[in-house]
């Protein structure tokens, strides 16, 4: 019968292959799934992996999805490595859209567009604000961060609530619950003439640099991954179990609440009950099957945009819902944790002992 | 001679990187107290393992009592009437002394029957023990006791330990081996796994020699001298660390009235402890781990930093609230007893590794990758440690292996005063040599050295000057010259009040 | 006053079910925070079970059922594959969040057969005392019940002990002979169907209607509860009561109009939440010596 044996060594071939496997595992109870629905499985593959790329405009739309995305993931590798688990990535981002959202109110028609620089500020400040509070309860008090951080989420969403439906809402909005759009000089600048893109995927490619020089390069990321890794040599290196805790939060919340700013003053315009997309959550999946890598982030960030747009599309052409992203989302989390089991283990064939 | 208790021919385990026994045959008569001997790793606990039922063999038989059988786990091993006490204590922290005996016995008796059982057991054998006390109150040798106790209630014919004695005084040791012949007489057999050539002697009938996985040698160690048994053991004698004198000179590295809670609620607090360690001097601290060691080591590693002002000073300056990092800098290096997790990142290179304590690859926060590695493959090569490089990982060396490596990393920076714990635990005897030479040198050239250890022979080798730590506190310093076993056995109970020494 | 009184019970219910199956696992040492996942496709799956059937008891089978079937994949994988139980226990919340709100989107407008009112029989007639306490689903009664039975097992039996040992310190019950992984699996698969009998009384019972993340984060406040409790079934049903009361606290004024946004009273359960982890973690000495050793961190039989 099939056994796992622990092998000598990780196995290099299966750090990489693992997240391949995973995704096919995961194609292939897609294509199941859509069959037992009554729908053609084809025309569903095809959603979800050709359309996202098929032509400039569908690569654009790819890009502004995967931008968030990205940013909130480069933060949660930081903070994963360092055994931090900060689940609340989704509330940062949602503090992050209130803050640089704020700062958009405040623009007039003749407001020059450095507000936009303020804005991003206003966005990663609020995002590290409120990881902040999770710091201070572990430092402080010793409290879990897991659950602390999540419950933030919640709080944060209906501060926002309160916000768009009170001393926010737009007096001219026929009492929707929204703010008013955002003037003109807010908006993100494009990246190129005749593209969505706007310059946040150049800052989430410049935080994949940083992040890659910062986590390996750096003495600084050194002492996180250790921290992460072994806490009592950590502790014999000297390495301070406070600091590596307010690094891993800060850059995290500052990354998520970053990301806020950028959609809410980019392709969204405005604050409105539905900033919360889950984008907080999935970055944990593009995390980890990006294995917590810099570059492997923007692979599996990509591939996580196109879940998404495949979704969308799904819903419009297939009648399918759009939560059927979130089950293949949460689904390649799940094949993507046995699947890597093999690089640990290596499954063998035992005489059954008699 | 009538039937074998215990028969076992040819027995073979493989593991991925090792085969960890080839072809062992083992005959253990009725009544015998039976020694396996051998270094640390030739395969005495894997045997060990599979005679208990932990681990299956891949070739070979076992015959108990004439008759072949299969052990498919512990539970029909205790139900043939072998027991084992372990090296490491299988006991649980939050629950009772008969909680924890409960636990290891069948089904059948009820709390109750085992808490009486357990108290009429204690008195037989002088083993004294409270059923109703929560296992983390005890002391690691009265936590050994329980461990005897449970495996005496299975009522067994056979019964093996596995280095009993690294957690008991001389004292309790002798008392350990009263227990142990009593055992025999009613017909008992012992398996009694030691790597020390003294106890083995005193004690043992009968020895079965292992060496890498094979068995080497079998004799009755009565009529062995220690030098044909270290033979058997490691192919040649014991080899000899050459001791030079030396004057000692400045008081480097200096220790006043510490006193300190402990951190851990299962841990040791320390009282008023004292000890000045010098230049070119070796400072032993001897002790059955548990009292007060591993407190004191953070302490003067600069893991814990709640030391009052003035307690703990370097070359005359205080460095009480210091970390580890500035201590580094002034010239304190220190080798934690445990390796993987705390000495090094079991899933990190070595060159990485080298990162936790030196930090010449490392320029205004950057790392210099190429610096390192070359770093790295110095101390690999000047320390003979056995690796695949500088990005070899620290979990796919040996034991004895990254211990060379630690050692030599935290030698190789030269320090001032070096603290070592454990310096050899689990090592093999080759290594041994090596890092037991390696501390002399550094010595020889000025460095004050404090070494931690269990291992009294290692002590008595290595150092110029011996203290004592029982139950927080430290004793007075003895020099080499006036140690030895039984008085330091004595001073490990605590009692060194009366008999009064200065070095 | 007896409404109120009610509400907590009701509330406090289904976070003691959910703890209490929480606590089952952390015992053995295996820490599941896919506790909000399970529910939600519990709750799914027992409301879409009375829909269908019209009895409310294959509603609670149901719920009961997907939770077991959950954890035991769960299970499976941080037992056996030696997966990270955070990882693990995250993506089990995450898929469980996408497929009850994928598989749910047709039951989103149905409505429950009515199942009509309990009672204690002449206990219920009492004055006050008896609409107050002695009304109540059954299963209010049972997780009174249920913690009684709990605490006898733990303290009392060789099981409780057993399932003690192997999350203090699954090693040394190793070495005894214990099957440590089958005991912790049977652990997780328990408490994943009180998990699911919780989620199913939300979406049959408390509040009789499907929508998608109708547990709200309950799930992951019986966590919380737990680490609260220091794992002793008394104290979870107490603090899953103190909890039923802030719920009941919150709803009460909104409906008496106080001048408060009602987001800010939506808020309640969850700052509760963080104040009541600050308050029990603050002191690490508590958390030592009642927290099983080994939670979190994997186990495999031949190191």
């Amino acid at each position: 019968m099939l056994k796992l044996e622990p092998r000598g060594a990780p196995s290099q071939a299966w750090t990489l292959g693992s997240p391949v496997l995973a995704l096919l595992v995961t194609v292939l109870i897609g294509v199941l799934l859509l069959s037992s629905l009554g729908k053609d499985p084809l025309a569903g593959l095809r959603m979800f992996f050709w359309e996202p790329i098929n032509g400039l405009d569908a690569i654009s739309e790819l890009l502004i999805k995967a931008t968030p995305l990205l940013l909130i993931a480069l933060g949660l590798a930081v903070c994963f490595r360092s055994n931090v688990w900060n689940i609340g990535a989704e509330g940062q981002y949602v503090m992050g859209a209130i803050a640089g959202g704020g700062v958009a109110l405040l623009a007039t028609e003749d407001s020059s567009q450095w507000i936009v620089v303020a804005i991003l500020c206003a966005g990663a400040m609020g995002g590290m604000v409120w990881a902040a509070l999770v710091a201070f309860l572990r430092d402080r008090f010793n409290a879990n961060e897991i659950l602390t951080s999540l419950m933030l989420v919640y709080v944060a969403v209906q501060l926002l609530s309160y916000l768009v439906f009170g001393p926010w809402k737009d007096p001219h909005g026929f009492n929707f619950p929204q703010t008013k759009t955002f003037e003109d000089a807010t908006m993100i600048p494009r990246l190129f003439e005749g593209s969505r893109v706007n310059i946040g995927f150049a800052l989430a490619l410049l935080a994949v640099g940083a992040v890659w020089v910062f986590l390996y390069r750096t003495y600084a990321g050194f002492a996180q991954a250790v921290g992460g890794m072994a806490p009592a040599a950590a502790r014999f290196a000297g390495f301070s179990a406070r600091k590596t805790l307010w690094i891993a939060l800060l850059i995290s919340g500052g990354a998520a609440g970053l990301a806020g700013a950028l959609e809410v003053a980019g392709p969204i315009g405005q604050l409105t009950p539905y900033v919360p997309a889950g984008y907080g959550f999935a970055a944990i999946i593009v995390a980890f099957v990006g294995r917590l890598h810099p570059v492997g982030m923007v692979f599996s960030a990509v591939l996580m945009s196109m879940f998404y747009i495949g979704g969308e599309l799904a819903q419009s052409r297939l009648g399918l819902p759009k939560s059927i992203t979130g089950v293949f989302q949460g689904l390649l989390l799940f094949t993507l944790l046995a699947c890597d089991t093999l690089i640990a283990y290596r499954l063998v064939r035992r005489r059954t002992e008699v | 001679m009538g039937l074998p208790r215990l028969s076992l021919q040819g027995i073979t385990k493989r593991y991925p990187s090792v085969v960890a026994n080839d072809a062992v045959h083992l005959r253990v008569e009725p009544g015998q107290i039976h020694a396996v001997l051998g270094e640390n790793g030739a395969g005495k606990s894997t045997l060990m393992k599979i005679i208990y039922g932990a681990v299956q063999p891949d070739a070979g038989t076992v015959e108990f009592n004439g008759r072949e059988v299969r052990i498919r786990n512990p539970q029909e091993a205790r139900a043939m009437g072998i027991a084992m006490v372990f090296q490491h204590f299988s006991l649980f922290d939050t629950l009772t002394v008969a909680e924890n005996v409960w636990l290891g016995m069948d089904r059948g008796t009820s709390l109750e029957q085992v808490t009486s059982q357990i108290s009429e057991t204690a008195a037989v054998y002088g083993l004294e023990l409270d059923p109703q006390r929560p296992v983390h109150t005890l002391s690691v040798g009265e936590m050994q006791r329980v461990e005897i106790i449970r495996a005496l209630l299975t009522r067994p014919q056979l019964l093996i330990l596995d280095e009993p004695t690294s957690v008991l005084t001389p004292q309790a040791v002798d008392k350990l081996f009263v227990v142990l012949r009593q055992l025999a007489s009613e017909g008992c057999s012992i398996l009694y796994i030691s790597h020390k050539l003294h106890e083995i002697r005193s004690l043992c009938d009968a020895c079965t020699v292992m060496r890498g996985g094979r068995v080497t040698g079998q004799c009755d160690p009565r009529k062995e001298t220690i030098g044909t048994l270290s033979h058997l053991m490691i192919g040649s004698e014991p080899p000899q660390v050459h001791v030079g004198a030396r004057e000692p000179g400045d008081t480097m590295l200096e220790v006043k009235h510490l006193s300190l809670v402990r951190e851990d609620q299962f841990g040791v607090d320390l009282h008023d402890v004292s000890l000045a360690v010098r230049a070119g001097e070796v400072l032993g601290i001897a002790g059955v781990s548990g009292n007060g060691q591993g407190e004191l080591l953070r302490v003067l590693s600069g893991e814990d930093v709640r030391a009052s002002a003035g307690c703990v000073q370097l070359e005359g300056v205080d460095v009480s609230a210091a970390g580890p990092a500035a201590r580094r800098t002034r010239g304190l290096h220190f080798v934690p007893e445990e390796r993987l997790g705390r000495g090094a990142v079991p899933a990190l290179s070595l060159a990485l590794n080298l990162l936790l304590t030196r930090s010449e690859s490392v320029s205004r926060g950057f790392l210099k990758p190429a610096a390192l590695a070359q770093q790295a493959a110095g101390i690999i090569q000047k320390f003979g440690v056995k690796a695949g490089g500088p990005q070899a990982l620290a979990q796919s060396l040996s034991g004895g292996n990254l211990q060379k490596f630690i050692v030599g990393r935290e030698i190789d920076a030269q320090p001032r005063v070096l603290i070592v714990s454990q310096p050899t635990w689990g090592v093999d005897v080759g290594a041994a040599a090596q890092i037991r030479g390696a501390i002399m040198a550094l010595r020889d050239a000025g460095c004050a050295v404090l070494v931690v250890s269990e291992e009294l022979d290692e002590l008595m080798e290595l150092s110029d000057r011996i203290v004592v730590m029982a139950k927080g506190r430290i004793s007075p310093s003895m020099a080499r010259a006036q140690a030895d076993a039984s008085k330091i056995g004595l001073w490990m109970s605590g009692l060194w009040e009366d008999s009064h020494v200065e070095a | 006053m007896d409404l109120l009184i009610a509400a907590t019970l009701n509330s406090g219910t289904i976070l003691a079910l959910a703890s209490l199956g929480l606590l089952i696992n952390e015992k053995a040492g295996v820490l599941n925070l896919g506790a909000e996942g399970m529910m939600l496709c519990a709750a799914l799956a027992g409301f879409a079970a009375v829909v269908h059937t019209g009895n409310p008891w294959l509603g609670f089978l149901a719920g009961a059922f997907v939770g077991a079937a959950m954890a035991g994949v769960f299970g499976w994988m941080v037992i056996w594959l030696n997966t990270n139980q955070y990882a693990t226990g995250l993506a089990l919340s995450l898929f469980g969040a996408g497929i009850s709100a994928f598989l749910g989107t047709g039951y989103v407008q149905e409505k429950l057969p009515d199942v009509g009112q309990f009672s204690l029989g002449a206990l219920a007639d009492l004055p006050f005392v008896g609409p107050a306490l002695f009304s109540h689903h059954p299963v209010v009664y049972l997780v009174m019940l249920l913690v009684a039975v709990l605490i006898w097992t733990l303290n009392r039996t060789r099981t409780g002990l057993v399932l003690r040992s192997v999350g203090e310190s699954p090693h040394s019950a190793h070495a005894l002979g214990y099957n440590v992984r089958a005991i912790r699996w049977v652990a997780v698969v328990t408490g994943g169907s009180l998990c699911g009998l919780a989620g199913a009384y939300v979406s049959t019972v408390y509040t009789p209607l499907w929508v998608e993340g109708m547990i709200a984060g309950k799930g992951w406040i019986a966590l919380a509860l737990t680490t609260f409790a220091t794992w002793r079934p008394a104290r979870v049903l107490l603090g899953a009561y103190l909890f039923g009361g802030v719920t009941m606290l919150q709803f009460h004024l909104q409906s008496i109009g106080v001048d408060v946004p009602s987001q800010f009273l939506n808020m309640m359960p969850y700052v509760a939440t963080v104040v009541v982890l600050v308050l029990i973690s603050r002191n690490p000495q508590w958390i030592r010596l009642n927290m099983p050793q080994s939670i979190g961190k994997p186990f495999h039989p031949g190191t």
